[in-house]
């Protein structure tokens, strides 16, 4: 027998399964994140002293610019499957993969750059939720191109035989995207800037 | 009930045909890879048992060191009953491939496990059992007790089994996520178990594994607290894709006409649950990764400035705080203990309206307290913490909640005492559980009044007394419930009985061993003797009064591993042998029984999808001719 | 519902949208690293950059994830996580504050 609502909504809730169980997901993960951020809180202020400027604005700058406009084409995907456009969205998801392969060049860049310079976890609490929170936040960017990636490719068959369907399971990922992006833009600032 | 009855057969005839044409799975995805909630909750129902087990074994070896320190361990005597057991169990499942085959081998294995566990040089030198050893078995003991047996038995096995068939859904929400969290706690169970085998053991820092303590002992990858952090990380994962699941289900695929006030009481408190088990467990995932990195990145979370371990600076960076593990911890860990009563809790309630012939006395005020406890248990947990240096502002705030959720679960556990008022109760074995579970979970409950308040848990804390308590809401508690619960839904998964007799035997026994064993820690805690001593307090004056209760417990314990072998025998006899009974068996009003036949049809449990047009418990109404109304069937004017 | 929309509406009121969230995320992100340049006191520093990290999550949220027009039970989720969250930040940081005192 077929689970009800996979692809319409129920008129009561007036989601689709997915949907709820996304962001369902999502509150679990802004726990697992606020676990850390409380972490952070914690190691800083028990720290004699926190460094300023230690890691690279520039580079982390450029980085916040590429997750914000993987955002964007991530929400342009989905928006191009409502409005029929396939050849569009193939772009878009591609772009987005591209955006997520960019920012962890970057990130490998810093991370290679510390190690490099005998900066590394053990070194001090800074470091080590830096290194925790970060490396973290980038195996999630690996999980969501991951998804992407296969929405891009061979995923992407279902856009023929259920469109309904495939135009959902992209608003799926793209919430968990986006929430990715989201955590970045508090990393940004408090380890960055602060 | 005899119209009903003809349908009934009739959708199981037509359930019959359909299933056929669906026999085309192969075995792998029929009953190992299987989508099924069914199929998926029996193989958490027999994994979990059999932890239950294996965790219940080690508490048996540990209570030979407490009883007669110092003597030689008999390992043979605690061998042979597996061997023996499992040898009974192929016998009674006749010779072929079968479950109950796989679990005789399994359990014979498990002989060979504790074979293995209780020998050798680096455990038993000389026959004698090391303090190191002790500790791995006690932190081993509590973790897989709470998180491969209890929680997947009672979430996991009956959740999945059970709850889609109340709110009348064809399977889970996501049937692949499902899938993916049994197999994820199962490699979780795998490596708990692995860590037995590695150099130094497996974890020794105790179920909580509190640093510094945790990031030091054996460090590096190879110690035995990596595998434990490592094993709860794919633990905590499995439960986080239940929970989603579960959630999504309750509220997606309910019936029609299945409000939420007409959920029965377990669907309640597995959803409760849910959101427990979904906002509770990922801090400890990351307080997880936090001592992953300190035991092999080298950070210093947890580990405070100028740390010396045995007489030396321990080397790192320092400037880590000890306490943020225990909030962590206990964040996770004070609704676990919610997530092991409330389906316990939902499983009573169904029984024991089902064999009073009553409706649930208060049942709306008992859906207002299961929420309310859920919620109240995210901010009690430093009530764990008093001795940690805590401030008169934060203990008082953490006395004041910790009163406030005993509320609660006071008015549940009323509402359950009340409505047995006036029945007439049929004490079939599953209501005996059910009945026995009221007054343990009572005195477990009210053991737990003074450890809330800051000033008697200061005498109290970490004493035998504590261990009492805890057990006694967790064992003849959440564990007599989730017996009760298998005796209760067996006919409904297998469409036969367990036996009656063999049950009562079980039952009694349990239900006098389980006092013998708890009650005196309650006794021995109040003289106060510490928890966690490898002599059992031999070395200390003020315990000598109370040392010859150790030796009862222990005999307690052993005792009751016998009777516990009865219900083995009984499990798996029953399914060969057991009297087959019709499809609701109890004359139940809830979906499971009243829509489906048992077992139900695989892939979409129901023939048609059921319909709901009242509440759950409507028995014994005036003028209904039976004393049942089925919530699917409307009910006579 | 929005698969049934007129495509030419849904490109007026939504990609549109879209652009002008992504512009106002690019301005704030410069905002926030232009004013880490000015050397302000450590409070103000952490109250304007959470600040401005606070406004561009909210528009991140609110518009990529749609949250400003989704259903009730979505909300009612969040709402729950989000008191579970400050207690999880608040108390362990309540009880640092508060420790115990010998007179």
């Amino acid at each position: 027998m077929e689970i009800p609502y996979t692809v319409t909504p129920r008129p009561d809730s007036g989601l689709f399964n997915a949907k709820l169980g996304i962001w369902l997901f999502l509150a679990s993960e802004v726990m697992l994140f606020g676990a850390l951020f409380t972490t952070y809180i914690l190691m800083r202020i028990g720290a004699p002293d926190w460094p300023h400027g230690e890691l690279d604005v520039p580079l982390a700058t450029v980085n916040t610019v590429v997750l914000i406009t993987s955002s964007i084409t991530m929400v342009m995907a989905w928006a191009s499957l409502v409005m029929k456009d396939f050849k569009k969205y193939k772009m878009y998801i591609g772009l987005t993969f591209l955006a997520g392969v960019i920012f962890l060049i970057i990130k490998g860049f810093e991370y290679g750059h510390h190690i490099s310079a005998g900066e590394l976890p053990s070194s001090s609490t800074f470091l080590a939720i830096y290194f925790t929170m970060t490396g973290l936040h980038g195996l999630h960017v690996i999980g969501g191109m991951i998804v992407n990636g296969y929405f891009w490719g061979s995923g992407s068959k279902m856009w023929k035989t259920e469109p309904e369907r495939f135009t959902n399971r992209i608003e799926v990922a793209g919430l968990y995207w986006h929430f990715v992006d989201l955590v970045w833009i508090f990393l940004f600032p408090v380890f960055y800037l602060l | 009930m005899g119209s009903n009855n003809i349908t009934q057969t009739g959708h199981a005839v037509h359930a019959v045909d359909l299933h056929l044409h669906h026999e085309e799975q192969s075995f792998w995805r029929k009953y190992i890879f299987s989508t099924d909630h069914k199929v998926i909750g029996i193989q958490y129902g027999i994994s979990s048992l059999l932890f239950l087990l294996f965790g219940f074994t080690l508490m048996m070896v540990m209570r030979w060191q407490l009883a007669y320190p110092g003597e030689p361990f008999p390992a043979m005597k605690f061998v042979l009953p597996f061997v023996v057991i499992g040898l009974i169990v192929i016998l009674v499942s006749g010779f072929r491939p079968s479950l109950g085959t796989l679990v005789g081998v399994l359990l014979i294995g498990m002989g060979a496990l504790v074979y293995f566990l209780g020998n050798g040089d680096e455990r038993f030198p000389d026959g004698i059992m090391l303090p190191e050893y002790y500790n791995q078995l006690g932190a081993m003991h509590g973790t897989i007790m709470v998180f491969l047996g209890v929680v997947p038995l009672a979430v996991g096995a009956f959740g999945n089994y059970v709850m889609p068939l109340q709110i009348g859904a064809p399977d889970m929400a996501f049937p692949k996520l499902n899938m993916a969290s049994y197999w994820v706690y199962f490699v979780g169970g795998i490596v708990m178990l692995y860590s037995f085998f590695i150099p130094g053991g497996s974890a020794q820092s105790g179920w909580t594994s509190y640093p510094p303590l945790s990031d030091i002992t054996v460090p590096g990858f190879w110690g035995g607290q990596t595998f434990w952090l490592i094993g709860m990380v794919f633990l905590i994962t499995s439960s986080l894709l239940g929970s989603v699941n579960f959630i999504t289900t309750v509220l997606q695929l309910r019936a029609k006409g299945l409000t939420l006030m007409r959920f029965p009481f377990f669907v309640w408190a597995q959803f409760v649950t849910g959101f427990l088990l979904l906002l509770a467990f990922p801090p400890l995932e990351a307080a997880g990764v936090l001592q992953l990195m300190d035991r092999l990145a080298g950070t210093s979370f947890f580990l405070p400035s100028g740390l010396v371990v045995s007489g030396q600076i321990w080397p790192n960076s320092g400037g880590g705080n000890p306490l943020l593990w225990q909030h962590l911890f206990w964040f996770l860990a004070h609704p676990e203990v919610y997530v092991l009563i409330l389906p316990a809790m939902g499983i009573v309630a169904e029984i024991i309206t089902n064999n009073t012939r009553k409706p649930l006395w208060g049942y709306k005020s008992m859906v207002y307290s299961i929420i309310f406890l859920g919620f109240m248990s995210f901010i009690v947990w430093a009530h764990h913490m008093f001795l940690t240096g805590m401030g008169t502002a934060i203990s008082s705030f953490f006395q004041t909640t910790t009163m406030i959720i005993s509320i609660p679960s006071v008015i549940i556990l009323s509402c359950l005492f009340i409505s047995l008022y006036g029945g007439s109760i049929r004490f079939n074995t599953p209501m005996l559980f059910a009945l026995a579970f009221l007054p343990m979970f009572g005195i477990g409950g009210l053991t737990g009044l003074p450890l809330g308040l800051s000033a008697s848990d200061i005498p109290l804390h970490d004493t035998y007394y504590v261990i009492g308590h805890f057990h006694y809401v967790v064992a003849p508690g959440t564990i007599f419930a989730l017996f009760a619960g298998i005796y209760y839904w067996f006919p409904k998964i297998t469409g036969r009985t367990m036996n009656e007799t063999m049950g009562k035997v079980h039952f009694w026994g349990s239900f006098v061993c389980m006092n013998v064993i708890f009650f005196p820690m309650l006794i021995q805690g109040l003289a106060g003797v510490s928890r966690r001593l490898y002599d059992g307090g031999q070395q200390y004056a003020h315990a000598q009064n109370v040392l010859y209760l150790n030796e009862v417990m222990s005999i307690g314990a052993w005792v009751m591993a016998l009777f516990q072998l009865v219900f083995i025998i009984n499990l798996f006899m029953s399914m060969r042998r057991g009297k087959k009974v019709e499809s609701n068996h109890w004359e139940a009003t809830t979906l499971d029984w009243s829509a489906t036949s048992s077992p139900p049809i695989a892939h979409g449990n129901f023939a048609k999808l059921p319909e709901v047009y009242h509440g759950p418990y409507e028995y014994s109404l005036p003028g209904n001719g039976k004393d049942f109304a089925p919530q699917n069937e409307p009910m006579k004017a | 519902m929005e698969a049934t929309t007129n495509i030419e509406e849904f490109k007026k009121h939504h990609v549109r949208k879209y652009i002008i969230v992504f512009v106002s995320l690019m301005g704030l992100t410069i905002v926030t690293v232009t004013v880490a340049s000015f050397h302000l006191s450590v409070t103000t520093a952490i109250m304007v950059a959470l600040l401005i990290a606070a406004i561009k999550g909210s528009l991140v949220a609110s518009y990529f994830m749609h949250l400003i027009s989704e259903k009730k039970m979505i909300f009612m989720t969040l709402i729950l996580t989000v008191v579970f969250f400050a207690v999880l930040m608040g108390l362990p940081l309540f009880h640092h504050a508060n420790p115990i005192t010998i007179k």
